[in-house]
């Protein structure tokens, strides 16, 4: 509060001394304008670049998706613009000739179920975490940090094994069971974050009006989590569609597959590529999946300030 | 004076009465709250790992799948392997690589992103774009771009005039090992822009209000106050971005798949062709756990930058 007094007052007493000289007011003002507009320009510079960068693969995988043939596999024609008319043939073919759709299917069960799984088991951890008081609290949440952090590369082998016992083995199933290892302890860590936002009078005054601690989080504190809760499904639901290495080791049937490991597995056989139908998967998956996470974005930004190593 | 001792006194009241009343079924519901993460936790990833330990000491393969132990064998043929060597620098090679180019353009990115601007939302999308979307399909995607005759990125050199014929991205050792730095890079920039936005945005407004009425210009302002408030959360970045680039395979699986002749080979994607395509568990299992260590390091540095830092 102090230091904001003080800047206030230094800022009025430069204005000051630029009042009593006019020449210096005016240059200046035209030093700032030349500043502001220099600095705007190298700002969309570098926002154009990184559009064309980002974005540019996916704009092409657009493009692509509609070409026919003979325009594709022509060594001179110009990749960005139609030199043939353009076709549907290739999403035709994606839809109703390959498995595209029970991918899509099972992608979408698969990262349901493993939602759920992940909210039934993580909320109330994460509550323990955030509001029980208990001795091992810290290095728990700290484990769990951990456990976060470690890939599945180093796990798929013996996975495999523990998925083959459990007569999971190339069924979609294995993906419902394993894939909340790699969901539940981000969420916790989100939701640890989400939790410590929400004020403790609030379920205090809830158990105070007469509601048991179980009560207080199922009937006040869920309810209140909800906005963090939103994002936590939103990145559980991303982080299982996206997964590919459980999924490359654990299934080879192709009606079992999912989007991410079934499309680049089955739309190249062998030498046989299937490009405009490739590119055209990567649109169908890559736009609604953004669109979501920009809506969230903010959450997200929050959710990994508020962490729950950061006491 | 009274009236307020009263009044603190009712609200300690208040406040401890329910707490006391209720102090063992919180502890009993602490445990029951957390038992399943911990079962989780322990059954399919701790007994696991122990699972990889005891495999990579055995002889285990698909076709023979019972644990019999052979001590360091297994150990021993891969610290052999020259293919070891080659995937361990690769692997420290494109994570390394990857995250110096990774730190310096989420940071540009970042700045601008934190500004306000038309148009903010357009960049915000694309930026995200290559975070949001699966590898696997973006490594599709690269797969064309970077096609051995009809890579469009060939296409735009010609048409420039820089080179005559292909570039073969993907069949030379220097520029497939480029590639997927390239592709993984792009890839890993939006997380760690994300993460920097966090860290920029936690800048008290005061001491960027200070730094701009002392007459700081934006060179000494970003040197003197945004890079040294904003290092331990790219060092947070950055270490998060290597653990997704040493243990992922995904982008070599579909690129490359290690060649040409082992060149992009790194432990995540050996350790794949070995234990699940070539069926050697065992062996599979040992070189995964090569990653265990890495892994370690960067998960403590991250809890040390994390505790000490001040603006996260």
């Amino acid at each position: 509060m102090a230091k904001d007094e003080g800047g206030r007052g230094q800022k009025f007493a430069g204005e000051r001394i630029d009042v009593t000289d006019k020449d210096e007011v005016t240059r200046r003002r035209r030093q700032n304008r030349r500043h502001a507009i220099r600095g705007r320009t190298i700002l969309y510079i570098i926002a154009i670049i990184a559009v064309l960068v980002s974005a540019g693969p996916f704009i092409w995988s657009t493009i692509t998706s509609f070409k026919a043939n003979p325009d594709l596999y022509t060594k001179v024609n110009n990749p960005f613009i139609f030199n043939s008319p353009p076709t549907l043939e290739h999403w035709r073919f994606l839809l109703s000739d390959t498995q595209f759709l029970t991918f899509a299917w099972n992608t979408l069960w698969v990262g349901l179920l493993v939602v759920a799984i992940t909210l039934l088991v993580g909320l109330p951890a994460a509550y323990a975490l955030a509001r029980l008081n208990m001795k091992w609290s810290g290095p728990l949440g700290i484990a769990i940090f951990f456990v976060y952090l470690i890939p599945a590369t180093l796990l798929f082998i013996p996975l495999t094994r523990v998925v083959g016992t459990l007569g999971l083995l190339n069924n979609t199933w294995s993906m419902v069971l394993i894939y909340p290892t790699i969901t539940i302890p981000v969420s916790v860590w989100l939701l640890v974050g989400f939790l410590k936002g929400i004020p403790k009078d609030i379920e205090e005054q809830a158990m105070v009006d007469g509601y048991s601690r179980l009560g207080a989080f199922v009937r006040v504190v869920v309810p209140l989590a909800f906005p963090g809760t939103v994002a936590v499904i939103v990145f559980a639901f991303t982080l299982s569609a996206h997964e590919f290495i459980y999924a490359l080791a654990f299934v080879s049937s192709t009606t079992e597959k999912t989007i991410s490991m079934g499309v680049p597995t089955e739309l190249i056989r062998g030498d046989v590529f299937f490009w405009q139908s490739l590119q055209a998967a990567v649109v169908f998956v890559a736009l609604p999946i953004a669109f979501v996470f920009n809506l969230l974005l903010g959450r997200f930004i929050s959710g990994f300030t508020m962490g729950a190593v950061k006491g | 004076m009274t009236t307020a001792q009263t009044v603190a006194g009712d609200r300690i009241r208040q406040a401890a009465l329910p707490k006391r009343k209720l102090a063992d079924r919180d502890g009993l519901l602490a445990k029951l709250f957390l038992l399943p993460t911990v079962v989780y936790i322990i059954g399919l990833v701790a007994f696991p790992f122990v699972l990889a330990i005891l495999f990579s000491f055995s002889d285990v393969t698909t076709g023979n799948p019972s644990l019999d132990f052979v001590g360091l064998r297994q150990w021993r043929t891969i610290l052999g392997s020259s293919v070891f060597w080659t995937s361990f620098w690769n692997t420290l090679t494109f994570t390394g690589i990857s995250m110096a180019f990774v730190v310096l353009i989420s940071h540009v990115l970042a700045t601008v992103l934190v500004k306000d601007f038309k148009g903010k939302w357009i960049l915000r999308f694309c930026v995200l774009l290559p975070w949001t979307t699966p590898i696997s399909l973006a490594a599709v995607s690269w797969l064309w771009l970077l096609h051995s005759i009809f890579s469009p990125i060939d296409w735009v050199l010609r048409w420039v005039g820089l080179i005559e014929d292909n570039m073969y991205w993907l069949g030379r050792p220097l520029l497939a090992m480029a590639s997927i730095i390239a592709v993984n890079t792009w890839r890993i920039v939006p997380v760690a822009t994300v993460i920097v936005m966090a860290g920029l945005m936690a800048i008290p407004d005061d001491i960027n209000d200070a730094v701009e009425i002392d007459g700081a210009g934006s060179w000494r302002k970003l040197r003197e106050i945004t890079l040294p408030l904003t290092l331990p959360i790219t060092a947070v970045a950055a270490l998060f971005g290597a653990i997704l680039t040493f243990a992922d395979l995904t982008i070599i699986f579909i690129l490359t798949r290690g060649g040409p002749t082992q060149s992009t080979q790194t432990l995540s994607s050996w350790a794949y062709f070995k234990g699940i395509e070539g069926g050697d568990l065992a062996q599979g299992a040992a070189v995964a756990l090569f990653l265990f260590p890495l892994l370690l390091v960067a998960a403590i540095a991250i809890l040390r930058v994390v505790r000490r830092a001040e603006v996260m």
